[in-house]
């Protein structure tokens, strides 16, 4: 008798605050745009922010209401943009795709230290104690804090030197603002070659503090095409609106072997590759 | 970058490269977590002493049980957990201490690697190691076993010289290995109105203080003996390593507060001195309420805390199901330490009122 | 130890650190001979670096200007010998950034330009406020501020207490020491001037207990006569702080966030009080200070007047070098000095000390997790919760930390000294100003983005 009256009064109970909630949801149900939820199917669902809003369905929300673009997305592939773009109504930008890269070659082994650095493993904290005591006053801290803000993981800490995988990098930004140096630039993803360099001092002091440095030869300059390398005072840097070809590193003969395709020379030692040969498994 | 000191080769000038580069202040006081530990150790080791004096090498067994487990554990998981140097800071060492303290000496040996678990596994290493640990280690272990083992965890042996019979707590031993605390006496005997009264005075007679100050009497291995716990508690007040607010209002809250209900209901509880001398409320006040970890950073919040702890131990005495509540009051006063810290957060040198900017 | 002193009054918190300055507090103060080089960095005081006047090239005079204020908060600066200015260069500030810097080959014959002395008992506040101005003077307790800035309150704050600071509460430092018992009556004098600059009638001298010989030379140099009161101070460290001095002295708190004239007070430094006497009295301007060159690894510790733009190298090399095992060159005091990565960084207006220590006495920072110990709490003298603060930093939670009152730090490192964790404390907080200071400037942006828009 007992257990019946126990699983009467559960039932029951079961019962009347199932009806409860279902009068609820039917009585207090938000409107809300029906398309923001097919929107929000459409987009990666990575949550990065890289678009400025706090995570996709916030994106999604402002896609539906007009106030965001769908070029916004840095991560969405073209064709998934086209997508949302068509049910929507709305027109595509033409971009393409970014990726992150850290403009620095510097490595432990490669570059010298001013002195010892002792205090918190975060590069912004360390910038604020005598420029974090790397000898080149511009170059890569190695403290990972813009590994330690990517979603996806596609920082890689090698040798004290930041090496972003182009192909796990879903080019959202938070590395860029987290990197105390501004060692970090988007650029697009069909760009290889990259000057690893960002010092701006002389190629002989640079030297003095860097094995790896861009010392402003010119000599890859002289091997591209016509505008596909810039000249910035003691600097050279790739013009990424007009990408040069790939075997570009190979051609010029970069004496210091900053310039590479795809990866520092740090990491190419690592691959066992020599400089120059690991083009194909990049491209 | 010129080499200025390279030129001058005559004169003895440091390597730029050899040299530290860190925020100021560039000197320190030299204190580290691991002396703190230790310190804490040498001042528990009166009471270890008193433990293994008045109820045999079965206290010592217990005691080195629990370390072993305690400090084996840790580093098992900071092994495992990337932290393989957690364990030479000496903190896992201290809780088993603490832990063996707050057993019975004649416990199992394998409630040993149970509590060690509950302490150190569940206690500390699952928040994120030390520092990160809302409860006290020894106390999560202590009330987890007392729940898990109620039987095995309030079974007290007879001390040292409880058989001869000039000793006040004679007759409360009821066989060769077991026998009643004094608070669990009191507590069995409010419940019956006719002989409560003699009970209650015999428990507080002149001679029965000199027992509990000994410690010559059943209870928790380190709990008992409150001149060493007192001892260990003094170094520590000496050095600075804890704030006297911790004891001094724990302590006094339940003197105060059993004294009062004592005042008006004589049969309700025995007095004042019996409660403060008795239980674990030395070895609580002293080492347990004031874990750094645990316990609120400010000295008015110290305050608050130790109060809370006092008023929540009463309660349980008097009018709670277990006759001792000191374990139970620290965890609960754990679980309200950041609201107290809150609360108690000190105003900036040079601001009026708290100054609500958003 | 036990010192008595005067004052009352006790600030919260602070630490009893080994003041270790009997390193060099009897060593008297040498003068350095000329160098053949001296690279002074141009941007030495806070606020805005000052304008070049010359070029390579130039010939200059000892105190020439060679370079000229930009701007309201903001001092001259002048050659430290006569000689050629041979180069304009970059060198490693001591903030461990690259400084660009004047460098000034010296002819040997050290002449001075044409000083312009000046009565300052007969001359107009004016006048003399003019001629510190003009001398470059900066705070020479560290902070650099400039001098004649501090003794020009806007009109609506009345200032009626002059307080020198003479605490010298950094361990290590002796500098200020040995200003005040070899030449107290500079000291007084340029208290003196700057009391008739604010028009002040109270004038204190505070300086720490543990220098009782000070107190008597600064009384029996006559500072009854310029009316000054010399006051021995509780023996703690940051007694020399600005806000906990003022706090000392005269029982006023700084509110949060004001600055010392918010209640009435100007602190000037003992150094600075010296350099203005010679300023005006002998129209000298500001090309060098008193430094500590000392630690234990320095081989023979002293207390040297330094041109402005002496490399380290060079002023360690007049100590007789270091002994071995360095691992760490500080500029300023323990506390709160700055550690160097380069021993070609030159002495500035603010170098009041040279520290060179050995790895076993340095701070050694791990960033072990907060225990919770209360220490910092019972430590910090501007009565915040560092511990906490810093978790909030670690966890990148500016605004908690801001709300907290992380603004109020001084970073007189009171907290990381006492951690047991060994947590670089001043680290999270410098980090914690300064996103701090980049988000109350976006939000003024905003704010006046849209106060232009409404």
């Amino acid at each position: 008798m007992m257990i019946l009256y126990s699983i009467l009064i559960l039932a029951g109970l079961g019962l009347v605050l199932g009806l409860m909630i279902a009068w609820t949801a039917k009585m207090f149900a938000v409107e809300q745009d029906p398309r923001v939820e097919k929107v929000l199917s459409m987009l990666p669902g990575a949550n990065c922010g890289g678009c400025g809003f706090a995570g996709c369905a916030d994106f999604a929300k402002a896609l539906a209401e007009g106030r965001a673009e769908v070029g916004g997305c840095p991560v969405s592939s073209k064709e998934a943009k086209g997508m949302i773009a068509s049910f929507l109504g709305l027109a595509v930008s033409d971009s393409v795709r970014k990726v992150a890269v850290v403009l620095c070659g510097g490595s432990s082994s490669l570059a010298r230290k001013a002195a010892e650095y002792n205090g918190i493993s975060d590069c912004r904290s360390a910038n604020l104690v005598a420029g974090g005591a790397k000898g080149c006053r511009y170059g890569c801290l190695g403290l990972a804090s813009c590994a330690r803000v990517c979603p996806v993981n596609a920082i890689e800490i090698l040798d004290g030197l930041a090496i972003v995988h182009p192909e796990l990098c879903i080019g959202c930004g938070k590395c860029v603002k987290a990197c105390p140096r501004n060692l970090i630039k988007l650029v697009p993803e069909n760009a290889h070659v990259h000057v690893f360099c960002s010092s701006r001092d002389k190629g002989a002091d640079k030297k003095k503090v860097c094995d790896v440095p861009c010392i402003g030869c010119r000599k890859c300059v002289k091997a591209a095409g016509e505008n596909e390398m810039l000249v910035e005072g003691f600097l050279v840097r790739t013009n990424y609106e007009k990408p040069p070809a790939n075997d570009l590193p190979v051609r010029a003969g970069c004496p210091t072997n900053c310039l590479q395709s795809g990866f520092p020379l740090a990491y190419l030692k690592k691959q066992g590759g020599m400089p120059g040969e690991k083009e194909e498994k990049v491209a | 970058m010129e080499t200025n000191s390279e030129v001058k080769g005559s004169m003895n000038l440091p390597k730029q490269e050899e040299l530290l580069a860190s925020v100021s202040p560039h000197i320190h006081s030299g204190a580290s977590i691991r002396k703190i530990m230790l310190t804490v150790i040498v001042a528990l080791l009166p009471a270890c002493t008193a433990g293994v004096l008045f109820f045999g090498l079965a206290a010592l067994k217990t005691i080195l049980l629990c370390v072993a487990f305690c400090v084996a554990i840790e580093w098992i998981w900071g092994r495992l957990d990337g932290r393989p140097d957690d364990w030479k800071d000496m903190s896992a060492a201290l809780t088993g201490i603490l832990l063996a303290l707050n057993l019975a000496a004649n416990v199992p040996w394998w409630i040993c690697p149970i509590g060690a678990f509950l302490a150190i596994g569940i206690g500390k290493q699952l928040y994120g190691g030390i520092g990160y640990n809302p409860f006290n280690p020894a106390l999560v272990a202590r009330v987890g076993l007392l729940i898990g083992f109620p039987k095995l965890m309030t079974t007290w042996m007879p001390s040292l010289n409880m058989s001869s019979a000039s000793h006040p707590l004679n007759q409360y031993v009821l066989d060769a290995t077991t026998c009643a605390t004094p608070l669990g006496v009191a507590k069995t005997a409010m419940t019956r109105p006719d002989t409560v009264n003699d009970v209650f005075s015999a428990l507080s007679a002149p001679e029965t203080y000199m027992v509990y100050l000994k410690g010559d009497m059943p209870g928790c291995l380190g709990e008992t003996s409150v001149i060493a716990l007192l001892l260990g508690g003094i170094l520590l007040l000496a050095l600075r390593l804890i704030k006297w607010q911790v004891p001094v209002a724990f302590i006094g809250t339940v003197a105060v507060f059993t004294g009062i209900v004592h005042y008006f209901n004589p049969a309700a509880t025995p007095g004042p001195i019996f409660h403060v001398l008795t239980g674990g409320l030395f070895l609580g006040a002293f080492f347990m309420a004031t874990d750094m970890v645990t316990s609120p950073m400010t000295n008015r919040g110290a305050l608050v805390f130790g109060a809370g702890c006092g008023l929540i131990t009463t309660l349980i005495r008097v009018w709670g199901g277990y006759p001792e509540g000191v374990s139970f009051s620290i965890l609960i006063m754990n679980a309200l330490t950041p609201m107290i810290d809150r609360y108690t957060a000190h105003r900036p040198f040079g601001t009026r009122k708290k100054t609500e900017e958003k | 130890m036990n010192f008595a002193h005067d004052n009352h009054i006790y600030f919260y918190g602070g630490i009893h650190p080994d003041d270790s300055k009997a390193l060099s507090a009897s060593e008297a103060i040498k003068d350095a001979p000329l160098l053949d080089k001296y690279t002074v960095i141009v941007g030495q005081n806070i606020g805005a670096p000052p304008k070049l006047l010359v070029k390579k090239g130039d010939t200059v005079k000892k105190g020439q200007k060679i370079a000229e204020p930009a701007g309201f908060v903001s001092v001259p600066l002048h050659s430290p010998t006569s000689g050629t200015v041979s180069a304009l260069t970059d060198i490693v500030g001591v903030f461990g950034t690259m400084a660009s810097a004047v460098e000034i080959t010296p002819d040997g014959k050290d002449e001075f330009c044409e000083l312009q002395k000046l009565d300052w008992e007969t001359a107009t506040p004016e006048q003399v406020l003019a001629k510190i101005a003009d001398a470059g003077l900066v705070g020479m307790g560290g902070a650099a501020f400039p001098t004649a800035v501090k003794l020009s309150p806007p009109k609506t704050k009345k200032i009626d207490v002059l307080i020198i600071n003479g605490a010298e509460c950094e361990p290590y430092l002796t500098a200020d020491y040995r200003l005040m018992i070899e030449t107290p009556e500079r000291v007084l004098r340029g208290a003196a001037i700057f009391a008739k600059v604010l028009g002040v009638k109270t004038i204190m001298v505070g300086v720490e207990a543990n220098k009782p010989d000070a107190v008597e030379k600064l009384r029996n140099a006559g500072a009854d006569k310029f009316g000054i009161e010399v006051k021995s101070l509780r023996v703690r460290y940051p007694q020399g702080a600005e806000k906990q001095l003022i706090y000392a002295l005269t029982g006023r708190k700084v509110p949060a966030g004001g600055l010392p004239m918010d209640v009435g007070c100007v602190v000037q430094n003992v150094g600075t009080c010296a350099a203005a006497a010679d300023a005006v009295c002998e129209g000298k301007p500001l090309i060098e200070r008193v430094t500590t060159v000392t630690g234990s690894k320095v081989a023979r510790p002293g207390n040297w007047r330094l041109r402005l733009g002496t490399p380290i190298s060079k002023a360690l090399e007049l100590c007789g070098g270091c002994k071995d095992g360095v691992a760490k060159i500080v500029s300023g005091g323990p506390m709160m000095g700055l550690a160097q990565i380069s021993l070609d960084t030159t002495i500035m207006k603010s170098s009041s000390g040279i520290l060179v220590l050995g790895r076993d006495e340095v701070a050694q920072y791990a960033n072990q997790p907060c225990i919770r110990c209360g220490k910092c709490v019972d430590t910090c003298p501007m009565e915040l919760m560092p511990g906490p603060l810093s978790l909030y930093v670690e966890n990148e939670r500016f605004d908690l930390a801001e709300k907290e009152h992380a603004m109020d730090c001084m970073e007189c490192g009171s907290c990381a000294f006492v951690c047991p964790s060994r947590r670089p404390l001043v680290q999270h907080f410098k980090r914690a100003k300064a996103e701090i200071g980049a988000m109350r400037k976006a939000r003024a942006a905003g704010a006046a983005a849209k106060g232009g828009k409404g």
